[in-house]
């Protein structure tokens, strides 16, 4: 079997994984990060994605609320091209509880938040599908954040400078030396092959995961499976973060993301079997729709394009509680203190936008095991494509040969590396996905430069297939470019693009009615009616869609 | 931000048959066709409205997409939309003069026939060539003397005696340009008892459309509306209109693209081909003789997109001894102002080439067709006379 040897071996590739990745390869540590699935394939890609100013938290968890604060400037910095600096609004309903304003004030100032309330007309100007009868709006520096670009530009900085990235392979098994845990065992799916790896530190940063991997080795770390369900709305129906000004609940969060809107979240208790399948209850969708109304009327006319969920991190560390009622706050155990475990780390909780904190605090005690005396540089190293404000009208003119929505959206993507997809040669100008504008030349950049190994990895790096057709019409035009550029074959290619049309399928199922719909029909008359791609795979042993 | 009222975008299920059925993008790569410039990049312009692209200035607004479309997307608009907001900044002499159809048409129609030397005369072509990019290679259309409004003065006086009445809406073309067309239309509606009044009416404002000049033609509209309603209101009279353009502009472009409602009158106006042939079936047919000639009709878009084609071809067939030939439906290049510029003049010949080989392959003794501007295209590209429907029932009724 094969071995390898490194100093730190970290487990999960979302984004707190990403970030201990790049914070020990910047302070000259050799590491190797291992991933189940892909970047950002857990909860990081499935929330809402807000880079939250502390607001939602100031009320209850000043603690968290200074934290995100201190991030959300740091990240405005070095993440910037992950970041759109929408700015939010906190918006009470006549319904609502009209005192909860004033007190957020208070507890925004008390944790350093820049909070301003602005009159109604300026917030309806800013934010014109409002619900125009609400009663007040404040002003906070919350902000959007793509989690995919932001775990991926972290593993490719450290990748570049020379860490090592395994993702489609799991970690089957802890290896342990007496007590202290020496390597870890892994399975590559692609390769179809076993090996090990051996680390002087394993940092666990598998998130929901992590108690499914303690478990075997007898490290009892118990994870409180809390599911949160959003929407995602076909267009940006909002500009800015809009926040319903009261406690957190259910459906009074509106995220702009890129080209959609997304509206958040429920919170619900499922049971730890089923954190690999989580579905979305017509229930939740329910009261998303019916409480989203309330903030957005607009929002019942409008198309949602899918539904999905992703699993809060959290750590039970008392009994049975709801799932908002325990602390965001960020968890380092170190196993040897819990369990007497040497050379173990574990790094949850916390939030998206708190990834690089919590890397520095997992990193800094990684040092302290190794011995080794170098400062974090992740607070002022900015990640590959943030390095320079790069997004202005005059940087559209250019870059001939594409329209202005498809050179926007590239660099709204890459930042600074827009440039290395635009100008490179002048092959492959044509669009893939043309509801994001995902050029021939942006496929082929991320499978060269951005580990990606199938459709839906492509589509994390890209927006590929997110955009209202939902994969109709770029699923299997990417499925070719994977043979050209990969080292894809034709029957994998095949099974490539059902796996994606799939994945895409679970997100569209909940969502089916009105234009939803009729673009379901219509994908599954190109895919089957016109393809039969469902008798395509009955050779190799994949399943078609809706069979 | 934009205000989102008109969310039709939201309903394309990217099927691409609009794009198929696009003139401009089937001969020039410069476009990216109206799924791209509509519904596509619309997402994207509403994140970031400097994301709009100038190749939506290639679309023509011949509005064949619309007709395409299985999800009533209302396509040209949303493109003519985002053409408006880029072209605001940059005010160009000629798409100003080219927008002014009624203005330049009063001071034309005083001097017309020293216009119409001046305008087939080669330093002047070559000026126009030169300095406001309007294509050399083009005839420009001639004025006639005088306008029509002018003439009807004295008309006026004999179209009270009718029962029944209509108002028509009469057009800049007839004004200026033809006004044996608008004759020609006083004589057929009188031919079936029907009296014929006008309004004071301004341009239908969709040059100043094309030309990026929204809000003129807003207010263009909203007066139009006005008197049209004033005008009809008591007698619950019809608007008739001979320009396939203007009536397509009053009854959807108004609402649609303009944002100006016209509930008051949108279901008076008809297109004068529709009016008449329902007429017609009410056993209201004059005596008529026949012609005895072959000629190729040409359904231009707009007349398409209102449905109205269809009446045109019913009407013509009812001429004796007409031998009646319908050519493909497809654009004949011109789109009003558009192949008069420079920049798209080659588009526009490429769009209608295969208009102009199939009529020559017919070679009928006359063309016909509903819309003033297809008219000068084909007469541009092809030796044969084209008249108005209109112009061909009122030679033949007795
Ligand atoms: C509904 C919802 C909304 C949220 N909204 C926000 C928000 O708006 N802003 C914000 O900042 N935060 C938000 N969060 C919180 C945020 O999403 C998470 O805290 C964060 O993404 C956790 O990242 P992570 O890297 O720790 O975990 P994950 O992203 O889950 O990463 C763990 C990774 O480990 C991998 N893994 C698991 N087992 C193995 C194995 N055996 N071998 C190899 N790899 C393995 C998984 O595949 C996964 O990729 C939200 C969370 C939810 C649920
Ligand atoms: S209006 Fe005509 S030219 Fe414009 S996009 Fe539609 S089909 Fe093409
Ligand atoms: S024809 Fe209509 S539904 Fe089809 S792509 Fe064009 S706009 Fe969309």
């Amino acid at each position: 079997m094969k071995k390898i040897e490194t100093d730190v071996i970290i487990i999960g590739g979302g984004a707190t994984g990403s970030g201990v990745l790049r914070d020990c390869t910047l302070r000259g540590i050799k590491a190797v990060l291992v991933e189940k699935d892909d970047i950002a394939s857990g909860t990081t890609g499935r929330n809402h994605g807000l880079l939250h100013s502390g607001a939602r938290y100031a009320t209850k968890d000043p603690v968290s609320a200074k934290e995100c604060i201190a991030e959300n400037r740091i990240l405005k910095k070095i993440a910037r091209h992950c970041i759109e600096d929408t700015g939010g609004l906190f918006v009470t309903l006549p319904e609502d509880d009209q005192g909860y304003h004033d007190m957020l004030v208070r507890d925004c100032l008390n944790a350093g938040i820049d909070c301003k309330e602005i009159s109604i007309k300026d917030a309806l100007r800013k934010e014109p599908n409002l619900n125009p009868s609400i009663r007040k709006a404040l002003k906070v520096p919350d902000a959007t954040i793509d989690p995919f670009r932001l775990a991926a530009s972290n593993i490719m900085d450290s990748v570049e400078r020379g860490a090592v990235v395994f993702t489609h392979t799991e970690i089957t098994q802890l290896i342990t030396n007496q007590n202290s845990l020496t390597g870890v065992r892994c399975f590559d799916r692609h390769r179809d092959e076993n090996f090990e790896i051996y680390g002087k530190v394993t940092v666990n940063a598998s998130g929901i995961w992590g108690q499914k991997i303690c478990e075997p080795a007898g490290i009892g770390l118990k994870m409180y499976p809390s599911k949160g369900s959003m929407l995602i709305i076909d267009y940006r129906i909002n500009n800015v973060v809009i926040n319903r000004c009261r406690k957190p609940s259910s459906g009074d969060i509106f995220v702009p993301g890129d080209t959609v809107s997304l509206i958040g979240t429920t919170s619900k208790k499922i049971s730890y079997d089923i954190i690999d399948e989580p579905v979305v209850d017509d229930d939740e969708i329910k009261i998303l729709l019916d409480e989203g109304e309330k903030l957005i009327p607009n929002v019942s006319k409008t198309r949602v394009l899918r539904a999905y969920c992703g699993i809060r991190p959290l750590v039970a560390l008392s009994g049975n509680m709801d799932g908002r009622d325990i602390s965001r706050g960020i968890i380092l155990i170190d196993h040897k203190e819990s369990d007497g475990i040497e050379n173990f780390i574990t790094i949850t909780g916390g939030k998206l936008m708190t990834y690089r904190l919590m890397a520095e605090k997992a990193t800094n005690l990684v040092c302290k095991k190794l011995n080794i005396k170098k400062k974090c540089l992740t607070r002022k190293t900015p990640i590959p494509g943030s390095e320079k404000i790069f997004f202005n009208k005059r940087k559209l003119k250019p870059f001939q040969g594409f329209s202005n929505s498809v050179v926007g959206s590239t660099i709204y993507r890459h930042g600074t590396r827009a440039e290395q997809i635009l100008q490179s040669n002048k092959k492959g100008s044509g669009l893939i996905c043309e509801c994001e504008m995902v050029t021939d030349r942006e496929v082929k950049y991320a499978i060269d430069n951005q580990l990606v190994k199938d459709i839906v990895d492509l589509r994390r790096r890209t927006r590929t297939g997110m955009g209202p057709c939902q994969g109709g019409q770029c699923a299997y035009r990417s499925a070719g470019l994977f043979t050209e550029y990969g080292e894809t074959k034709g029957e994998e290619a095949v099974k490539m693009l059902i796996d994606f049309l799939e994945e895409r399928w679970k997100g569209v199922k909940p969502t089916l009615w009105g234009d939803s719909l009729r673009e379901a029909e219509f994908t599954y008359w190109i895919y089957q009616g016109l393809f039969g791609i469902g008798n395509l795979t009955k050779g190799f042993g994949v399943k078609g869609k809706r069979e | 931000m934009i205000k989102l009222e008109n969310i039709s975008f939201d309903h394309c299920i990217k099927c691409t048959i609009c794009t198929v059925y696009c003139p401009v993008a089937r001969v020039t790569n410069m476009y990216p066709g109206p799924k791209h410039s509509g519904p596509d990049a619309e997402r994207l312009r509403i994140k970031n409205p400097g994301l709009i692209d100038p190749s939506v200035k290639y679309c023509n607004n011949c509005k064949r997409c619309e007709i395409a479309c299985p999800s009533d997307v209302n396509i040209a608009t949303i493109i003519r939309n985002a053409d408006s907001k880029i072209s605001i900044k940059k005010i160009r002499i000629r798409d100003y003069i080219m927008s002014r159809t009624d203005f330049v048409g009063n001071l034309a129609t005083k001097v017309s026939t020293i216009i119409n030397a001046l305008n087939s005369s080669l330093p002047v072509k070559v000026f126009l060539d030169l300095f406001l990019k309007i294509s050399i290679k083009k005839t420009l259309p001639e004025y006639a003397y005088g306008t029509f409004r002018q003439w009807y003065k004295h008309q006026s006086k004999y179209q009270t005696s009718y029962k029944e009445n209509v108002v028509f809406f009469h057009g800049c073309y007839v004004n200026f340009n033809d006004h044996e067309l608008g004759k020609d239309a006083i004589k057929l509606l009188n031919s079936i008892n029907i009296g014929v009044f006008i309004t004071k009416e301004k341009c239908c404002g969709v040059p100043m459309i094309a030309n990026g000049y929204i809000k003129r033609a807003r207010k263009n509209a909203k007066h139009n509306i006005k008197t049209l309603t004033e005008a009809t209101k008591n007698k619950k009279s019809k608007i008739v209109v001979t320009s396939s353009t203007c009536a397509f502009a009053l009854k959807q472009e108004y609402p649609e693209l303009l944002g100006v409602k016209n509930d008051t009158i949108a279901d008076r106006i008809e297109y004068i081909t529709t009016y008449i042939y329902r007429k017609f079936r009410k056993c209201d047919t004059p005596p008529m003789k026949p012609l005895n000639i072959t000629a190729a009709y040409h359904p231009p878009c707009h007349l398409e997109r209102l449905g109205s084609a269809v009446y045109t071809k019913e009407l013509l067939k009812i001429i004796p001894g007409l031998n009646l030939k319908v050519l493909h439906s497809e654009c004949c290049g011109i789109s009003g102002t558009y192949g008069f510029k420079k920049e798209y003049y080659p588009i526009s010949q490429k769009i209608g080439e295969n208009l102009f080989r199939q009529i020559d392959s017919i070679n009928p003794d006359i063309v016909i067709t509903d819309c003033e501007t297809c008219k000068w295209q084909i007469e541009m590209n092809t030796s044969f006379e084209v008249v108005h429907p209109v112009t061909l029932l009122a030679r033949s009724i007795l």
